[in-house]
């Protein structure tokens, strides 16, 4: 299939206005030694027919499970019908970035709708259009944070998503930054005593998720308080994004920054991205922080519109001085969570409230097989720390039957052997559950 | 319009919560009082309330379905409707990142191909599909040179960067810790060949250059611009956000790149969303490959899987592995067009580009008067030096004629820039009629300079305060 709509004639018109007698000659800048006649190796041309057919077999390669087990990051949540709908409309979806703000002003409205429902959400005052996802926004909160204390050691807690640490090294090994690991205590929190060892002078940040990947709930405020003590910044992230609908947000805790993955509200898993990252933050930091930022103000006629604002923070206008180097973000996936969040509205407590129920019976059921036992103490969300006889096999039964098990700890967790990281959302049937619990009896 | 929050009212709710089938538990006793929330300020909207929002929100904005969009260096081409069928098949879109190998073959068979191809589109040794856009990718490809020196145990500080360049490239050499050197462009618009020899020197790592440039030149000098850095032991750095340019015309890889970064979104015709997702894949030649980002993707015993187990890798960038469905789309574009569909697509880009510089040229400053590759660059000073009407108007007063308007102010060498990308998938009659609307517009600046000024007439709002808007920044809603 071919997407240029120009004929024959067409072609040699413009050709004699140009002055070319053939298409080469507008290559001749090319060095004529580098010049190809063709790509090598690349299929020829699919018909459209051709074309979804390979791309069905590409799919129907994949088994499909209906039940996943597994959050660790990614949560298969409902997405109401609405949400597809409206982001499928052509003139979000085809549009590029809200540059001319005249013809721009669903996105740009849509935005700063969005940043407003996230920072209530979080218990900030401000949030920006979105980051890349829930790692790369922790990661430029620490830059961040150490580009404005002058300080360059990084603490992160080892509960923190095994993934999101390791983004979080990559962009300070790039920076020049120090991350130093803080242990989490039996609870399943941060180690409070270890944190206040490593803490000194010379510490730009403190970073937690709450709840954390273990799914427990940590103690935000008291985190909060010894990071400031020694002139540092906390960043909290979260696991999930739904949980919100009932916890205390980090922000009325007293972080900093809270950041984290916004795939919960209205995106599909979609194997792992497009997703979105959250990046919410104090006002006082509202010149500093990176990516884009829709602003409210008026028209020549005093109407109320939008504009991307404070974009001399930005690459475009400050280059090597800009706060951040990013330019895309995560749009139409921050359009889908905010519509998300929109149809839920006080529904989204429901909706945790639902998902802690879940959570609640697929551990209780789990807890009466043979040599099952809880890791962690504190208090989690929809996700929890079983240990059982042998979490190879657990896993490995349950793919038998299709479904995809928990997460298996021991990966990033040396010392946490056999201890499998369960989810459950609302997607999970009473049914499912018991079927689980009877195919692992 | 109003806001959302405008429109709520306590009681309403567009999505309801299914009730629950396991015994409920009690909050206060099972999470504890401490770790809950007093409030939850969210719209409450029924449904209908809820679409018209959304849906009269989006007729306040313009996309390529609805107009011709020649937004220089974005690479604004029409994204066919069957990319969208196949990035939503389920087979792709239920899968969880963290299933198991059984699971995925179909994931990973297709980014291997995709690596695949794209190597042999771009003549690389290697490509990652991790960064989620092309500034990701820029950042993934100089985090890659650092790591390559670092390797060898040369400290080289400097990363040179020629003036015509995108913002992004400074910054996201600034982010690794480089120091930025600007480049001057010669009278050609080309990279001018003595600045580049004085300033390359053994503390430069990388020359960052965007080939064709952001001119729309193609840099007829490649050949001897990448013996000079690769003279001196530095790297070639490609920002491919042209690449439309050049699709099975010439390949980066055989003009001396040592690294690439794409943008999907652009050359490989994914819808941007009003601003992403996009996908920043990032190629390498041999000597960068085993600095590439983790996971990869590995083939043992016909199976695919996902390896960490690269020793001098960087590290990740993102969490699990790209944007996936950005990837399929990309995919879907790719294998549609084939090597020869991909070739014509270029050839008609770079056709439509020509075009619109012959037609336009007398009457806007053509600052860079020869064949230009898929964008050209007017300046808008004749229109400022005759009526005093600038190129922000101008682009103001396109909007009313129904356009999307050009790239303006950029690059930044061009003053007055507009910068014009048609892209091969528009015909000739669109061609056409821009072309008219712009020669109109050119008349109309002559006879009517306050009413071109004051476009557009046509939108919901007129122009915006954006002194006022980064003043008194208003960026969260509150009630009043």
């Amino acid at each position: 299939m071919d997407y240029c709509p120009h004929t024959s004639d067409d072609i040699a018109q413009m050709q004699s206005l140009i002055g070319i007698s053939t298409l080469d000659e507008l290559f001749a800048d090319i060095p004529e030694q580098f010049r190809i006649k063709q790509i090598p190796d690349v299929p020829g041309a699919l018909s459209e027919m051709e074309t979804l057919s390979v791309l069905n077999g590409l799919a129907g390669k994949n088994n499909l499970t209906r039940l996943t087990l597994t959050g660790a990051g990614a949560y298969h949540h409902y997405i109401p019908a609405v949400v597809g709908h409206l982001i499928g409309r052509a003139e979000f979806y085809t549009a590029y970035t809200p540059y001319q703000a005249e013809i721009s002003q669903g996105i740009l409205q849509s935005i700063y709708e969005y940043q407003t429902m996230i920072a209530r959400l979080t218990g900030t005052e401000i949030a920006n259009a979105s980051m890349y996802d829930g790692a790369s926004a922790m990661a430029e909160a620490a830059v961040l944070c150490a580009k404005m204390s002058d300080r360059k050691k990084i603490i992160v807690a080892r509960s923190v998503h095994p993934e999101y640490r390791k983004v979080l090294k990559t962009y300070s090994w790039a920076n020049g930054y120090v991350v130093v690991e803080s242990d989490y205590a039996p609870s399943g929190q941060i180690d409070m005593n270890e944190l206040q060892r490593e803490l000194d002078d010379q510490v730009a940040a403190v970073i937690i998720q709450s709840p954390n990947f273990f799914g427990v709930l940590e103690d935000v405020a008291p985190a909060a308080e010894v990071a400031h003590q020694k002139g540092a910044m906390l960043i909290a992230g979260f696991t999930d994004g739904t949980s919100l609908g009932v916890l205390k947000p980090a922000g009325a805790s007293g972080a900093d920054f809270v950041v984290g993955e916004g795939q919960s509200f209205g995106n599909p898993l979609n194997y792992g991205g497009p997703y979105l990252g959250i990046f919410a933050a104090r006002e006082k930091f509202m010149r500093r922080i990176p990516g884009r930022l829709v602003g409210a103000t008026v028209d020549k006629k005093g109407r109320r519109g939008f504009v991307l604002t404070l974009q001399t923070r930005e690459q475009h206008i400050r280059r090597e001085k800009a706060t951040s180097n990013i330019c895309s973000n995560e749009a139409l996936c921050a359009l889908a969570a905010g519509i998300y969040l929109a149809a839920l509205g006080k529904n989204l407590k429901r909706l945790a409230e639902l998902n802690i129920d879940k959570g609640q019976y697929l551990k209780n059921k789990l807890l009466e097989l043979s040599g099952w036992k809880e890791v962690f103490s504190a208090p989690v969300y929809n996700e929890f720390v079983l240990r059982c006889p042998d979490a190879r096999k657990v896993n490995e039964k349950l793919k038998q039957a299709g479904i995809i098990g928990g997460y298996d700890l021991q990966r990033d967790y040396p010392e946490l052997e056999n201890a499998l990281l369960f989810c459950a959302t609302e997607m999970i049937s009473r049914e499912d559950i018991d079927k689980v619990a009877a195919i692992l009896r | 319009m109003e806001l959302i929050f405008e429109i709520s009212k306590p009681g309403r709710a567009a999505a309801d919560i299914p009730a629950s089938d396991v015994p409920t538990v009690n909050l206060e006793n099972i999470i504890g009082s401490q770790y809950l929330r007093e409030e939850l300020e969210l719209p409450e909207v029924a449904e209908i309330d809820l679409v018209r929002h959304y849906t009269n929100l989006s007729r306040r904005n313009f996309g390529v379905d609805l107009g011709f969009y020649p937004l220089g260096s974005c690479t604004m081409k029409y994204n066919p409707k069957i990319n969208e069928n196949t990035a939503a098949l389920p087979g792709f879109t239920g899968l969880h990142p963290y299933a198991g190998a059984e699971f995925i073959q179909g994931n990973l068979q297709l980014m291997a191909e995709m690596q695949k191809y794209l190597s042999n589109i771009f003549g690389m040794a290697e490509f990652t599909l991790q960064p989620a856009a092309g500034a990701h990718g820029e950042l993934t490809g100089v985090m890659m040179i650092k790591k390559y020196f670092e390797k060898k145990g040369q400290k080289r500080h400097m990363i040179l960067i020629p003036d015509a360049a995108h913002g992004t490239n400074p910054a996201s050499s600034a982010l690794c810790g480089f120091e930025v050197r600007e480049l001057k462009s010669n009278s050609e618009g080309g990279v001018d060949i003595e600045h580049l020899e004085s300033l390359m020197t053994e503390d430069v790592a990388a020359l960052m250059l965007t080939n064709p440039n952001t001119l729309g030149l193609f840099e007829r000098n490649i050949e001897k611009v990448a013996a000079i850095v690769h003279g001196k032991g530095g790297l070639l750095y490609g920002d491919g956000a042209n690449a439309n340019a050049f699709l099975g015309k010439a390949r980066p890889g055989d003009l001396g790149f040592d690294v690439i970064q794409l943008n999907l979104h652009k050359t490989f015709s994914t819808p941007h969303g009003g601003g992403g997702p996009g996908s920043g894949p990032v190629g390498v030649g041999q000597a960068l490959v085993d600095f590439l980002p983790v996971p990869r993707v590995v083939k043992r015993d016909n199976q695919y899987a996902w390896s960490e187990d690269f020793p001098d890798s960087i590290g990740r960038v993102r969490a699990f592995y790209g944007n996936f469905s950005v990837i399929v789309k990309a995919y879907t574009y790719i294998r549609s067009l084939g090597a020869e569909g991909l070739k014509r697509a270029t050839e008609m880009a770079v056709l439509n580009a020509n075009y619109i510089k012959e037609r336009l040229k007398t009457y806007f400053d053509l600052p860079y008067d020869r064949i230009c590759m898929h964008e050209c660059v007017f300046s808008g000073k004749k229109q400022v030096a005759e009526s005093g009407v600038h190129t922000t108007d101008i682009a103001k007063c396109l909007i009313d004629y129904g356009y999307h308007p050009p790239t303006i102010y950029f690059p930044l060498i061009v003053p007055e820039a507009m910068m014009i990308e048609p892209t091969e998938t528009e015909s000739r009659e669109t061609l056409d009629t821009f072309c008219d609307a712009m020669i109109a517009i050119a008349k109309e600046v002559r006879k009517n300079p306050e009413g071109v000024k004051n476009a557009p007439v046509t939108t919901p709002v007129s122009r915006l305060d954006e002194v006022l808007a980064a003043r008194r920044p208003d960026v969260c809603w509150k009630e009043s």
